[in-house]
């Protein structure tokens, strides 16, 4: 179990507890937190569960596999803390994680 | 106008497999999508990439499983009317009334929308300004390569597309590729020659960089680029194409009164009947409890969803259930004259 920070880009945020083994694309979805779409639902086919995770969670997440980077220049406004959530599994030791949404998906 | 038994909507692998529930049962079909090939996602998004979950076919590439499929709807002879964009869906007594982006206007019984996840859209700059310069100055595919020749074109993207059209336009322009990794992720032929052309000083690469601004009023001058460390660079322009790839619009479905769950149609698992008589929803796009958007699943939908469909274009006959190895009419419909020779 991890407590997931997500912050709209209006600033807004929501905390939720997210069961370890879920992604962080399904805590946000589950909980009908806006600002993740997750068209494909988590086959990494498209981008539209981008994510900017904190900077000082990035290294502690676990890389990014072959076709995430590919994906992810098909994201709106990419940075270099870009993710796509539906990557990123839970576990205890992402509890504490803080990822911001962008501003629109597709 | 047109009149057709069925219009269905999308031709990725679940649209043209309606078209074969549709025909073997005797209902005519046309299909209406967006693309400028038929195939859907799999043209689009991975048609090399093998899928290994099709029912009989251990492992075959999205492109092979297209052709496939155009080969089994073949004798049905159905229209497919490519680069068009279903916009309007409306009731005019018992049937349904459908006018495409290009004002074509189809009668038609019964609807099965197999849309995917909506239409495919290039993915476009996401400065507010780029919009004023759309179709004059800002392009996201070339049409007319003449128009692009003596220009200052920066071209954005990292994908088969930026390298291959940098390549075709660096002959006859300047021609300056921005990407915002050090990676590209087309052909690595593509890779080689780009590199080849950086280092003659045919073709300028910047990465990692972003578009950060545009200058200019009528017409682009320049643009600013900006890398992750926050360095900007003045790069001159009055071209800018956009390579990002593309991403799926749900557009117009919205607009119909379907009961829409996000962006899904709801639908019944009996047939996949939506909330209006007469249309059906099939595929990716469909929702109900349990939905699982494969392949596969869709196939299945399409072949309850034809059946739904017959009581509206036959109205007074009754439908038979019927197999393909043994009906004499629906092989009539296959055009197989003598099963023994095939």
């Amino acid at each position: 179990m991890a407590k997931i920070t997500y912050i709209e880009n209006n600033k807004e945020e929501h905390v939720v507890e997210v069961p370890n083994g879920n992604t962080v694309m399904e805590g946000a979805v589950q909980n009908n937190i806006p600002g993740i779409d997750a068209d494909c639902g988590g086959a990494m086919a498209c981008a539209t569960c981008h994510i900017y995770v904190d900077e000082k969670w990035y290294d502690k997440i676990k890389k990014k596999e072959d076709g995430e980077e590919d994906m992810i220049d098909m994201a709106f406004e990419p940075n270099k803390f870009s993710r796509l959530s539906c990557q990123i599994t839970v576990s205890d030791d992402l509890d504490g994680l803080i990822v911001r949404m962008p501003s629109k998906q597709s | 106008m047109i009149s057709t038994d069925v219009i269905v909507i999308g031709a990725g692998p679940v649209g043209l497999f309606a078209v074969h529930q549709l025909g073997i049962i005797g209902l005519k079909a046309e299909i209406i999508d967006n693309l400028n090939k038929v195939g859907g996602q799999c043209s689009e998004l991975y048609p090399d990439k093998p899928i290994y979950d099709i029912p009989g076919i251990p492992k075959c590439t999205g492109e092979t499983l297209t052709e496939n499929l155009m080969e089994q709807i073949e004798p049905f002879g159905s229209k497919i009317h490519l680069n068009e964009r279903v916009q309007e869906v409306v009731k005019e007594g018992t049937k349904w009334k459908v006018t495409t982006s290009k004002q074509k206007i189809f009668n038609t019984s019964a609807i099965i929308i197999a849309g995917g996840v909506g239409s495919f859209e290039p993915r476009k700059f996401s400065l507010k300004d780029s919009e004023n310069f759309e179709g004059k100055s800002i392009f996201y595919s070339v049409k007319d390569k003449s128009f692009f020749e003596n220009k200052d074109i920066c071209i954005f993207g990292g994908g088969d597309s930026a390298l291959d059209w940098s390549i075709e336009l660096s002959k006859k322009s300047k021609v300056t590729l921005v990407h915002r990794r050090d990676e590209f992720r087309g052909a690595n032929k593509s890779i080689e020659i780009v590199n080849k052309l950086k280092k003659d000083g045919k073709i300028q690469v910047e990465t990692p960089y972003q578009l950060e601004s545009i200058e200019g009023k009528d017409k682009i001058k320049s643009v600013m680029i900006k890398n992750e460390d926050g360095k900007n660079k003045k790069i001159k322009a009055d071209i800018l194409l956009g390579f990002f790839g593309l991403i799926m619009q749900l557009g117009p479905i919205a607009n119909w009164g379907l009961g829409m769950d996000k962006k899904t149609i709801a639908v019944n698992t009996e047939n996949f009947e939506t909330n209006q008589k007469g249309i059906f929803a099939v595929g990716d796009i469909c929702s109900y409890p349990g939905k699982l958007k494969l392949i596969l699943s869709g196939f299945h939908e399409t072949a309850l969803a034809a059946r739904g469909c017959f009581k509206y274009a036959r109205p007074n006959e009754k439908y038979r259930f019927e197999f393909t190895t043994t009906s004499k009419s629906i092989k009539k419909r296959l055009g197989v004259k003598n099963d023994k020779q095939e």
